[in-house]
């Protein structure tokens, strides 16, 4: 037992203790789940120091059977990325407890509860190198999430969760369903035994199997992602969860899909992940673009943002399937920035909330006379998602379009139009927000950050401006990770197209 | 040598005033200012002795900025005589410009966030032209255009105000979208970003293979240009930007940031002596901008927009240089354009801020012996621009009309004819403001000395700038090897055909405005139609928004979201699906209601189940 699976088992224990905790005390149920998420990210961050030692093969790993038949194991390990996914995730988690100090009060303990669940979740999602595990751990996440929308949300927030829900469940039974069809063939859930397996051609798959394996797990992945035309429920789920639902959502969950189509659709298909590629980077263009300008004209706050995170997310996937070092390590450095910047985004949007109780544009205007602090943080915040160099988005979208420009230079001409048009909707609603007279109605709620609301942000911008220049403290152990991806992937292509002419040659 | 001293000084000020300056003075906030700035210049300065003579480029490496692949991108800042020519006008204006605005803005709400934002502002402009590599160029690139809006934009209140300062950031970031697009082509042509690497690379380059990829590049960089620097098409944004205060327009959006471009042009000279087409394209763009530019500057009523226009037409001209392989040439209308412009905006400030912020020129006028200073200074400035002879203008324009008179004789009366111009409208706007008789209703009063002060070392630089800073002859080793040398022969007779339309222009405005006062409006009324179109800048705002900026915004709202995302997409497939499924099960009318938590608690339930009957089967180990 080494310190991740006391990780991972921690926050598990966190949320059993906060359900026994007494119904009533409601200061007590806070103070715990704060104190305790923050010890945990404490100790994630001891995860650190072995992983960048070796960021390329898995460390912390732990491989014990769980149940015989079928065999499933609990095997975990994390290499270079799923470091920083961990991190994102334990670094969230207190902070959107902190941000629903005041926002919550109805089932106060319920609500921290689940919040430890999910963290459970997402730390085991990114994590888990057991498909039936990850497995788990995916539908883990969808439970707490489900309820968070569901209980503590706005006004339509059943429809909005049960959209979530039902979307998700789809992509994920096609996936349950492939990887147990994978099981029938290979005998084994077992992740790195698998890529063994297809490497000594002990395990193969034909052509058509292939391409129905990549698209049942590609479906699942896409609908979290979100990919164009999949992303409808993310706008209604944003719109209707609590602040930190959204927070949570935005940040780290979205990036369950990104991190699935790395971590299993590139290595394990790589044929079909490379024969699919150019309809998938015209779907991910067609988001960058689509969610862009359908941002451009949303009058209520968070639903910009959420059409913003379907553009910034199609970069990731862009990324992902131009398959090269620089589209890979962009990528996963666009899903950290995009974790923090639109974390920090929705988290500022809700202190908004919090002031004026509205989350349409039309109801602020002028909030930078009264509260000068809250605006100049908001346009960090804003300059950050839009891609300002020396903030963390920058690095990222840039490799990204250097990696497809080396593929096709049309995709880059297209996908950065996403940059001048995230300029524009973004900075439309902040002098929309934040310039102007400033309104009676605004004057009166509107005080500028407290205290706590600084604690929230702070880590935050701290992040925004370090991922923004000291951009190799992170990509060094990522772009080694993404090598070994890479590397089989060639590999892998070569193996079959050899097979291919020797198969030719015998004819 | 410590260069990177020369940028972080004045972001220290900047984090100083931005953090500080609501609990500190005015005088501690002024003097952070300034002292960064200044402090900053002293090291330009102190730097670039110890550097003489400074014919090779000097490099100092902090770190590395992104390392991926095959890419490397350091945080290197070199020094070589372009750069350092930039520098001392970037830390030497900027310097005088900050020092004014501590009297120009004495009185103004959210001083401490005006001295933040211009010390920001000297950062990233030195980070551009410091910057070793296109990334670091870039970085400067965008951070200026962020304190551009941010100044622009500073006195938010005024929708205007707030308009033109997201105007100027989103018509400068589709520029920055060609810049970006030639880096990558940069990266994947030549695997690198780093100047010397990427143009050594562009030398050896057979010409067959590089035509193609190198006249692509130099395109994309000239959109990134005509972004920054205000040229056709992209020029709209920077008569808009004279919402920002008169300082700002001075340093910004004259002197130094709006320069950005032609530098950036220089800095690629490798790239573009190789693509002649695009050589040939930044030459008719600068001019036709220069042109076209002029002609609205003739009659525009709004004294900073007559300088505005003169700007976007000047920075026409040196992109005029550049285009015709003239770098050295523009890199010195650069630098005496700062001079005279900068003049010419501060004094324009100190002419608003006597007439209590009125800047109409219809209600001005016989304030000559009102505010005799600022009266003087402009005078320099005006003679200065109007290239009359040995003023700083006068040598800068002679160069460029002498590179065009090289190449093709239709670009050299095109460009003498602009000259003409832009003597005519400069002086047009000296002769109704300072000449006749005072028509507005304020009581003018001289500037403070904070303000003379600056004015009058400006208006040295601008008489004598010109002779004592010889840029062409000062350049010459940055451009060694890549231009082809050859002095053009400068005849005494092209010398006076080359003075010529300054002298006529002046003679013209002064028989119009103040020989024959009435004669403007009769010129104005029997060309009444031209007047209209040159008034309202030939429409071309309104063109915009009619054929680009509202066409996208009615797509996105009536089609792409209310017809694509919520009715083929969501209502279509997702409800048609979801319904589908629903009816079949019978499970619509459970839909309402606290049961949708039955239904969310049976799914744990089910997985609770699955997962332990799976342990059970397993046999529970």
């Amino acid at each position: 037992m080494n310190l991740l699976d006391i990780l991972i088992a921690a926050p598990l224990l966190g949320f059993l203790i906060t359900l026994m905790l007494p119904k009533g005390n409601a200061g007590l149920v806070k103070l715990f789940t704060l104190i305790f998420s923050i010890g945990v990210f404490a100790a994630s961050l001891l995860l650190i120091g072995p992983v960048l030692e070796r960021p390329a093969v898995m460390t912390w790993v732990t491989d014990a059977p769980w149940i015989g038949t079928p065999a499933i194991r609990y095997h975990v390990g994390m290499d270079g990325v799923s470091l920083w996914l961990v991190l994102l995730s334990t670094l969230l988690t207190p902070i959107s407890i902190l941000l629903s100090w005041k926002y919550i009060d109805h089932r106060v303990k319920e609500f921290f509860a689940f919040l430890l669940l999910l963290e459970f979740g997402l730390i085991g999602v990114f994590v888990a190198v057991d498909l039936f595990l990850f497995y788990v751990f995916w539908e883990v996440c969808l439970v707490p999430m489900y309820f968070l929308i569901g209980i503590w949300g706005h006004d339509r927030r059943i429809y909005a969760a049960v959209k979530f829900f039902l979307y998700t469940m789809v992509g994920s039974v096609l996936m349950l369903a492939a990887i147990l069809y994978i099981y029938s063939k290979a005998g084994t859930f077992d992740y790195p035994a698998l890529l063994l397996m297809m490497e000594s051609g002990k395990f193969t798959m034909t052509h058509l199997e292939e391409t129905l394996l990549f698209l049942a797990f590609f479906l699942a992945f896409a609908i979290k992602v979100p990919l164009f035309p999949l992303h409808t429920w993310l706008p209604d789920a944003h719109v209707e969860a609590p602040t930190a639902g959204s927070v949570m959502l935005a940040a780290v969950m979205l990036k369950m899909g990104t991190y699935g189509l790395l971590r299993f659709c590139l290595p394990m298909f790589p044929n079909a992940s490379k024969e699919n590629a150019n309809w998938i980077v015209v779907l991910a263009i067609t988001g960058i673009i689509f969610g862009a300008l359908v941002a451009l004209v949303q009058p209520n706050m968070k639903k910009l943002v959420a059409y913003s995170s379907v553009s910034h997310l199609g970069f990731v996937v862009l990324g992902l399937f131009s398959g090269n070092q620089w589209g890979l390590d962009g990528a996963v450095y666009v899903m950290l920035a995009h974790g923090i910047s639109t974390g920090a985004l929705f988290m500022l949007v809700g202190f908004l909330y919090e002031r004026q109780h509205s989350l349409e544009i039309k109801d602020y205007g002028g909030v930078a006379t009264p509260a000068p602090w809250l605006s100049t943080v908001f346009l960090v915040t804003t300059l950050a998602s839009i891609g300002m160099p020396m903030l963390n988005n920058f690095v990222g979208e840039f490799l990204v379009l250097q990696g497809a420009s080396q593929i096709n230079i049309w995709w880059a001409v297209f996908a950065a139009t996403g940059v001048i048009l995230s300029a524009c909707y973004m900075l439309w609603m902040y002098q929309r927000t934040f310039f102007g007279e400033t309104p009676d109605s605004v004057k009166h709620h509107m005080h500028d950050l407290g205290a706590r609301e600084w604690a929230c942000i702070v880590p935050l911008l701290v992040l925004m401006v370090w991922m923004g220049i000291a951009a190799q403290s992170f990509l060094p152990s990522i772009g080694a990770s993404n090598k070994t991806i890479i590397d089989r992937t060639a590999l892998q292509t070569k193996s079959t197209t050899t097979h291919a002419e020797v198969s030719n040659h015998g004819r | 040598m410590q260069l990177w001293l020369i940028p972080l000084l004045p972001l220290a000020g900047a984090a100083i005033n931005g953090l500080t300056g609501r609990r500190t003075s005015k005088t501690v906030q002024s003097m952070v200012a300034i002292g960064s700035v200044l402090l900053s210049f002293l090291w330009v300065v102190k730097t670039l002795m110890a550097l003489m003579p400074l014919e090779e480029r000097y490099v100092e490496h902090y770190f590395t900025w992104m390392a991926s692949g095959a890419l490397n991108v350091g945080v290197d800042f070199a020094v070589d005589r372009l750069t350092a020519v930039m520098l001392c006008v970037v830390t030497g204006i900027g310097t005088l410009i900050h020092i004014y605005a501590t009297g120009y803005m004495h009185d103004e709400e959210g001083y401490y966030r005006f001295f933040a934002y211009l010390n920001l502002f000297m950062f990233f402009m030195l980070i551009l032209v410091l910057g070793g590599n296109f990334l670091l160029l870039f970085v400067g690139w965008e951070g200026v255009g962020l304190c551009s809006y941010l100044l622009i934009g500073f006195y938010f209140v005024k929708k205007s105000a707030s308009d033109a300062g997201k105007k100027a950031f989103i018509v400068n970031r589709v520029g920055d979208f060609g810049f970006s697009l030639a880096m990558f082509l940069i990266v994947v042509t030549f695997g690198s970003l780093d100047f010397p690497t990427v143009f050594a690379k562009a030398q050896q380059l057979p010409i067959e293979h590089s035509a193609g990829i190198v006249t692509a590049i130099c395109l994309l960089l000239l959109v990134g240009a005509t972004g920054k620097s205000a040229q056709i098409p992209l020029y709209v944004w920077l008569p808009d930007a004279m919402e920002g205060p008169t300082p700002v327009s001075a340093l910004i959006h004259a002197a130094t940031m709006v320069t950005a471009g032609v530098y950036m042009c220089s800095r690629s000279a490798a790239l573009f002596m190789k693509a002649p087409i695009a050589m040939d394209t930044v030459a008719i763009v600068g001019l036709a901008t220069a042109v076209m530019a002029a002609t609205i500057g003739l009659v525009q009523n709004d004294i900073k927009k007559v300088y505005a226009y003169s700007t976007v037409s000047q920075l026409g001209y040196m992109f005029l240089a550049v285009g015709l392989g003239a770098f050295s040439a523009g890199i010195y209308h650069v630098v005496t354009h700062a001079f005279f412009k900068a003049l010419l905006f501060l004094g324009a400030g100190s002419v608003i801020h006597a007439c209590h912020h009125e800047q109409d020129m219809r209600h001005m006028g016989g304030l000559r012996k009102k505010i005799p200073h600022t009266f003087n200074v402009l005078l320099i400035a005006a003679l200065a621009i109007a290239g009359f002879p040995f003023m700083s203008g006068w040598y800068s324009k002679e160069e460029i009309l002498g590179a065009a008179h090289h190449h093709h004789m239709w670009m050299y009366w095109a460009a003498w004819v602009t000259a003409g111009m832009t003597a005519f409208y400069v002086f047009r706007s000296i002769f109704l403001t300072f000449f006749g008789e005072y028509k507005g209703h304020a009581h003018p009063h001289e500037s403070p000395w904070s303000m003379l002060g600056p004015l009058y070392v400006l208006a040295a630089l601008s008489l004598v700038g010109g002779y004592f800073f010889n840029i062409p002859h000062i350049l010459e080793p940055v451009f060694r090897g890549i231009v082809p040398e050859g002095h053009m022969e400068h005849s005494l007779a092209d010398m006076i055909l080359g003075t010529s339309p300054g002298i006529i222009g002046i003679f013209l405005a002064y028989v119009v405005y103040v020989a024959k006062p009435g004669m403007a409006d009769s010129i104005k009324n029997s060309f009444s139609g031209v007047y209209n179109v040159l008034l309202n800048k030939y429409f071309v705002d309104e063109a915009y928004d009619a054929t680009i900026i509202h066409p996208i915004e009615r797509t996105s709202r009536n089609f792409l979201w209310k017809v694509v995302d919520a009715g083929i997409i969501d209502n279509g497939f997702v409800h048609g699906f979801s319904g589908a499924a629903y009816n079949f099960g019978g499970m619509l009318r459970h839909l309402q209601g606290g049961l949708i938590r039955n239904y969310a608690a049976w799914t744990v339930v089910g997985v609770v189940f699955i997962l332990g009957a799976l342990t059970v089967m397993g046999g529970g180990r």
